[in-house]
């Protein structure tokens, strides 16, 4: 269970990082929730989130408006991950705790740590029984985002 | 306000069309409006009423570069006094907020009541007979700066100074009327962000006011019909130059081509889960987008149902920080506070729209590195500051210009 967990850590953050977003949606679940927020949100329960999709059609929005519409700066993100606390449900979903840590690279070269938190998972199979994310919240440590949080994290 | 700043970097051109970079850069000038500008005479926002709804409650909020407390005092006044000890200059909160009894400084235990008033010096008399202050040392003759304050709209904003205008006629009767129409019920945080922004902060006040901007660097706007230009709407600006108010009608049937060959006219974008974009009417108008602004630092938006003020606070020539506060009423539905909830996209650090605005104004500070001796047109809709029934001027960023250098003396 542990290493299908961290299997689709694993290929959910290299979609990202190797700059596959249309790749990305796809470890979700069609009746989802994917939430960006911070330590502090999260603490005091403020609904809000920096990112707040209650569907994957809303995460494939997200990619087509990076590629087609927003205007940001060429960057990379370099998520290093901890390895998942699970804890599996009696529905068979799996609830998982994960470190992560994201180096971000401008094109001129700059690097600095852009962010580092929790991913708070609710993992469940999908019809065709693959492991898919049914809820991500990605609780940030800090509440300061550099500039701006283009790709997700 | 009697000395001219002088700079030694340039003098301004004539008129309010032209903008010398060398103001975006000189460290002179920042200097300068921390004293003129965020401790003058100006209405400085500070925190939400309900951040401080009972006795105790506090919130720690910025002035600039001024640490300031805000507090709800015995008798239920909101009461606002600098973040500083009297001793040894000392921050006396160091959290954001919080419910107290009073106030004490770590360092040496120095008191405060909720109003910032200094009450008790630990070891004042000494000890065993030995060491302590002087007999005549006077109490009430040390404390931290305490600020005027006004409550509006329940929004609490902070003065210094004794000259300050009241609220209404600093702001101006037309833009407060743009206040009141989105906060006119309790309102309840939902979420609150810091943005760290590449840019100095004028920048950044000058982009929330740039009307023309909008649906030129933000495809989203455009290609949705959000806003348009062709849209219904306008700018208002109060005469002192010192708030503004942009709305934008819902979009009007019918094709439309003001935009076609553009970059941000992009027809072929089609959201799969277009849900999100259909704003619920809930102020009794046609309006589905307002920002406002108050010099020098508060921006109200609302985005369909998307609402949140944005404070500004500088942190030195080249950087500064955007807190976003995202807002609710207290009495929203479920269905009304999930459409909040996913129009929250729109905006903020990670905003289909305003993701660009956190970027652009770093595209200008290192664009204009070596050009002191430049200058920024601003001649979009003529030479004026006044408002306009069309959003394709730049007569706002001129009213911004008009507050900041009757203030500065340039």
């Amino acid at each position: 269970m542990l290493m299908n967990i961290a299997t689709l850590n694993a290929a959910s953050a290299r979609a990202l990082d190797s700059g596959n977003l249309e790749e990305w949606p796809g470890f979700f679940l069609d009746d989802c929730l994917y939430k960006v927020t911070t330590a502090d949100n999260h603490e005091k329960a403020y609904q809000a989130g920096l990112i707040y999709a209650d569907s994957r059609a809303m995460l494939e929005d997200r990619v087509l408006a990076l590629r087609e519409a927003n205007i940001y700066e060429r960057q990379r993100y370099r998520h290093i991950l901890g390895m998942p606390l699970i804890q599996v449900g009696s529905d068979g979903s799996v609830a998982a705790e994960t470190s992560f840590m994201v180096v971000r690279t401008m094109r001129d070269g700059q690097m600095m740590v852009f962010a580092a938190g929790v991913y708070l998972d609710r993992v469940m199979r999908d019809a065709d029984g693959a492991w898919r994310y049914a809820e991500r919240i990605v609780v940030c440590d800090s509440q300061r985002i550099d500039t701006l949080l283009a790709i997700p994290l | 306000m009697d000395q001219p700043v002088h700079s030694q970097v340039g003098a301004w051109p004539p008129g309010l069309t032209r903008i010398p970079f060398w103001v975006y850069r000189d460290a002179g000038i920042a200097h300068h409006e921390q004293t003129r500008i965020f401790e003058g005479p100006d209405w400085h926002f500070l925190c939400l009423e309900v951040d401080v709804l009972q006795t105790g409650d506090y919130r720690t909020t910025m002035m600039g570069a001024m640490p300031v407390v805000v507090a709800r005092a015995e008798d239920g006044e909101v009461v606002a006094f600098e973040n500083r000890c009297a001793h040894r200059g000392s921050l006396i909160c160091l959290d954001d907020g919080g419910r107290v009894k009073d106030f004490h400084c770590v360092y040496h235990a120095w008191r405060y009541d909720l109003r910032g008033n200094l009450t008790s010096i630990a070891f004042r008399r000494g000890v065993n007979g030995q060491g302590g202050m002087r007999d005549d040392f006077d109490m009430t003759q040390h404390g931290p700066r305490k600020l005027r304050v006004t409550v509006q709209c329940g929004l609490v904003f902070g003065t210094l100074s004794a000259e300050t205008p009241d609220f209404e006629a600093y702001i101006g009767p037309e833009i407060m009327v743009r206040l009141r129409r989105v906060l006119h019920k309790k309102v309840e945080v939902i979420g609150r962000f810091t943005q760290q922004l590449p840019c100095n902060w004028k920048l950044y006040m000058e982009n929330v006011r740039d009307t023309y901007h909008a649906s030129l660097l933000h495809t989203f706007f455009a290609t949705f019909k959000i806003t348009r230009l062709s849209q219904g709407g306008g700018v208002m600006v109060s005469d002192n130059g010192v708030a503004h108010a942009s709305t934008t009608l819902a979009a009007a049937q019918g094709p439309d081509t003001a935009y076609a060959g553009l970059r941000a006219d992009n027809q072929d974008l089609k959201l799969r889960d277009p849900g999100f974009m259909a704003a619920v009417p809930e102020f009794g108008d046609a309006i589905n987008l307002q920002i406002l602004s108050i010099f020098p630092g508060f921006i109200l938006q609302q985005i369909h149902n998307a609402l949140a003020v944005r404070q500004i606070v500088p942190r030195g020539v080249d950087t500064m920080d955007l807190h976003w506060t995202y807002l609710g009423f207290a009495d929203d539905t479920p269905e009304l506070r999930t459409m909040r909830l996913k129009q929250g996209n729109l905006a903020g650090p990670a905003g289909f729209v305003s993701m660009e605005d956190g970027a652009v104004g770093g595209f200008v500070q290192r664009g204009i590195a070596a050009a002191d001796g430049e200058a920024a047109i601003v001649e979009m809709g003529g030479a004026g500051a006044e408002g306009a029934a069309t959003r394709a001027t730049e007569a706002s960023v001129r009213g911004f210009w008009k507050a900041w250098r009757a203030r500065m003396g340039v």
